[in-house]
């Protein structure tokens, strides 16, 4: 299972690889926004995105639009892990098609639990 | 119209009076010559007193906003104390950065010690039962003997080790005393420069009419704006307080 992981803040996207690393993904890979992350999954190979929202360059929100309009990516699924907190911004992710929200400060049991539900999603919808 | 009556009008001196009464003479005489000075001496006496009231007015305007100034330190604030406070803010992000990297740091180094450290256990710990059940030869048991006194020795640097990484991880949180002393100064700052904006409408009158819609002047403004972490204490509604209410929306539009 490889897994980019998309934040502009390095501590994040640290706490995020080695929180993932703890559930057993040790594939991972980096990028700042969404202008830097786009071509890195357009280039193949991803089974799992992970994205914040408030980034310079594309945000997350742009990034996962884009990602559900190509059509290699749409099907990719995604995980938002952001401090943004606004109804209307979860219902707007949720109608661009993300797979789960998760709203900072989080901890290591969320992430676990939402990452499974999405997979038994993904697993279970074919 | 009687001369009473014109007299009695504001600002009208008893010089222009005379004027105006002697301009009718001479008008009436056909002096052109006379006629004409009596027209500029009226119109200087008028301008006069306009450029007056306009030279009362800058003084009135020139003075209080020095005293403004004066008062209200806008020069230090605006050159060198929000400077300042951009850098110190820029600070804070360098401080955080820092204490987040050592932490995670520690973290990297001492996880692995603890993960050997329960394995080497749960291998003696099997061993020491076979022991106890009599299912261990003479030489098993020399080699169980050599291998705990070894395990003895590095568990006693391990544990050094771990507790150093720990330690490291509580040093890592002085940049929280630094950085809340920074921050607040900032918001100090905020709140003078908010005092002086609104003495400054207050002197020179504006009255701002309902606030226009912003124009971020970006080409494409993005569909959703981003709004940026909560924070305890501002203001902001529609927000959802935490994991679970975003599970129960999420929950309520199917997913």
């Amino acid at each position: 299972m490889k897994i980019l992981i998309v934040d502009d803040f390095s501590t994040m996207r640290r706490i995020i690889k080695n929180l993932l690393r703890d559930l057993g993904f040790s594939n991972t890979q980096e990028a700042d926004d969404g202008l830097t992350a786009l071509p890195i999954l357009k280039a193949g190979g991803f089974d799992f995105l992970v994205t914040d929202w408030n980034m310079p360059g594309m945000q997350g929100i742009d990034l996962l639009k884009a990602v559900r309009a190509d059509a290699e990516l749409a099907g990719l699924p995604v995980l938002m892990v952001t401090a943004e907190q606004k109804r209307e911004q979860i219902i707007e992710a949720a109608q661009a098609g993300v797979n789960g929200y998760i709203v900072k400060p989080f901890t290591a049991q969320t992430l676990k639990e939402k990452i499974d539900k999405i997979f038994e999603r993904v697993d279970g919808g074919g | 119209m009687s001369t009473e009556t014109i007299a009695v009008n504001a600002g009208v001196s008893e010089d222009t009076l005379a004027h105006a009464e002697a301009l009718v003479r001479e008008m009436r005489a056909g002096n052109e010559t006379q006629v004409t000075n009596l027209l500029n001496l009226i119109n200087t006496a008028r301008e006069e007193g306009i450029y007056h009231e306009v030279g009362k007015m800058t003084r009135q305007l020139h003075d209080s906003l020095n005293s403004f100034t004066q008062e209200t330190r806008l020069d230090e604030l605006t050159e060198d104390e929000i400077p300042d406070a951009r850098a110190r803010l820029r600070h804070v992000i360098t401080l955080t950065q820092k204490s987040a990297d050592r932490s995670l740091g520690a973290v990297e180094k001492t996880l692995p010690k603890c993960d050997q450290l329960s394995e080497r256990i749960t291998k003696l710990g099997s061993s020491w039962q076979d022991f106890k059940r009599r299912e261990m030869s003479v030489d098993q048991f020399r080699a169980l003997s050599v291998e705990l006194e070894a395990f003895f020795t590095d568990a006693e640097q391990d544990t050094v080790d771990i507790r150093d990484g720990l330690n490291e991880i509580m040093m890592a949180q002085d940049f929280q005393d630094l950085t809340g002393q920074i921050i607040s100064r900032v918001i100090e700052l905020v709140e003078e420069v908010e005092g002086n904006l609104v003495e400054l409408v207050r002197i020179t009158g504006t009255k701002f009419s309902g606030a226009e819609e912003k124009d971020t002047g970006k080409d494409k403004k993005p569909d959703i704006e981003a709004a940026g972490p909560a924070i305890p204490g501002v203001g902001k509604s529609d927000l959802v307080s935490g994991q679970d209410e975003v599970d129960d929306l999420l929950s309520s539009l199917g997913f």
